[in-house]
């Protein structure tokens, strides 16, 4: 098997044994978008109206709030040291650990949220919506949050900075998903443009979140 | 007198000790001029009356909030390709004082806005924009004093101040890209701009005071964060000389 591949099943063993944590994530999705309704009350049009973003922010705070231990658990033990010395191109490595990360906690995300949208009482057109926009867009949030957590992973308790600065670079990726996601449901919003738009920003961040991430670690790094 | 000469921190403080007093009678005078034309000159709006004057406040802070930013872009570059030794310095300096700039553009909108559009927020897509410019700002501050070493957290900033310039072009053009509440550029712009002579000098005229004055902050910011970090390198040395 290349580097690269044992990369990549090495972190998803990791992510999902004792430990790894990778279905946490999606518990606290559920937790989140669970807690909406008690804040807002149970009217279930008004859920049904606002449910696109009630998931996406679900999505994105469930995203940053495992990122922290995109690198640290590999800093703590030497890996990342071993990492920065290897011969892979370290922008690649980083690429193969966002990607192997989303398995393990972003597509859990994608695959519970058309039960959540049951709760939310969503329309099966805007289910079917919310699900793709997410399969679409979370890759990006890992990819941009793999930025904050190459910044902060020399430090211990790096979560909340991590989120402070990351979630500013998440703005425009939740605002084309949830329109995207909205569009069937308000008719004469179009579907595409904010999916299309979406798409790109998920390609863009492919790119420089891992360029940004690498450079991230090489400066912190001891 | 190339940039390069400026990288001995002692040459660059004695140069700012020459300049500052110069630069902050220049930038006082600039904008005691400047407030004399807005109201000595400068016409009150027919429609918006004296609300007007906030204008001469509200925009040349919003340029400087982004003025800040791109110094702070600039300095980055300057840490992660040439390493020079007051990029990071400069970096550092910039960013209280483009935060305190972005929050003076973002108060002072508030406030023009209750009378004229009659709410104090509007999640527009400029407002918005330069919000999350002012987050931006304050995350990357919180980035510099959670890491202990000047010289990593500078880098830590840099690669982060490079990533978020994306929001700066969304600020600047947004009110052309979306048709929004806040309204289109009308100094800068393509066939001259739309503002009249009357409020345009008086405009141009506080805000180069106010640019002069946020050079001098920044110069000022600069030199205390190159005395800071002496401070704290004579204070490591201090404590090593009594350990060893």
């Amino acid at each position: 098997m290349s580097p690269i591949g044992a990369l990549f099943v090495r972190e998803l063993r990791l992510a999902t044994r004792v430990g790894g944590g990778a279905l946490m994530g999606a518990l606290f999705f559920l937790i989140v978008v669970t807690v909406y309704p008690f804040g807002v009350g149970p009217d279930l049009n008004l859920l049904a109206r606002i449910g696109p973003a009630i998931l996406w922010i679900g999505a994105l705070l469930a995203t940053l709030l495992s990122l922290d231990r995109l690198f640290q658990a590999d800093r703590d033990d030497g890996t990342l040291d071993l990492i920065l010395m290897g011969e892979e191109p370290l922008e690649l490595v980083v690429l193969v650990k966002c990607a192997a990360h989303w398995v393990a906690t972003g597509l859990p995300l994608v695959l519970i949220s058309p039960l959540l949208a049951l709760f939310m009482n969503m329309e099966p057109i805007a289910i079917g919506s919310t699900m793709l926009t997410l399969a679409v867009g979370t890759p990006a949030l890992t990819f941009i949050g793999a930025i904050g957590a190459g910044l902060t992973v020399t430090l211990r308790r790096g979560g909340l900075l991590l989120a402070i600065l990351v979630l500013p670079l998440t703005v425009p990726i939740l605002i084309f998903g949830v329109a995207a996601a909205n569009a069937p449901v308000l008719q004469p919003a179009p579907f595409l443009t904010p999916f299309l738009l979406l798409s790109a920003l998920t390609l863009f961040s492919a790119v420089i979140g891992p360029i940004a991430a690498a450079a991230a670690l090489r400066f912190t790094s001891d | 007198m190339a940039l390069i000469d400026y990288a001995n921190p002692t040459r660059f403080l004695g140069l700012v000790e020459k300049l500052l007093p110069w630069l902050g009678a220049l930038a006082a005078l600039l904008i005691a001029v400047g407030l004399g034309l807005v109201f000595g000159i400068a016409p009150d709006d027919y429609q918006q009356g004296a609300t007007v004057k906030i204008m001469f406040i509200h925009v040349p802070a919003a340029w400087l909030s982004m003025f800040g930013y791109s110094i702070m872009a600039a300095s980055s570059l300057g840490t992660l390709i040439w390493r020079h030794p007051l990029a990071d310095v400069s970096a550092k300096a910039a960013a209280p004082v483009g935060a305190a700039f972005t929050f003076v553009c973002l108060v002072t909108g508030s406030l023009w806005g209750k009378p004229m559009w009659g709410t104090w927020w509007e999640w527009d897509a400029r407002l918005t924009s330069v919000l999350v410019l002012f987050i931006m700002y304050l995350g990357l501050i919180a980035l510099w004093q959670t890491l202990e070493d000047p010289i990593k957290a500078g880098r830590a900033a840099a690669v982060l101040t490079l990533v978020g310039i994306v929001n700066i072009p969304i600020i600047k053009f947004s009110v052309d890209w979306w048709n929004t509440l806040h309204q289109p550029a009308s100094v800068f712009r393509l066939g001259g701009p739309t503002i009249h002579p009357s409020m345009l000098w008086p405009l141009l005229v506080t805000a180069l005071g106010f640019t002069v004055l946020f050079v001098t902050l920044h110069l000022m910011a600069m030199r205390n964060e190159i005395l800071r970090r002496r401070i704290r390198t004579l204070r490591m040395l201090q404590a090593s000389a009594v350990a060893g």
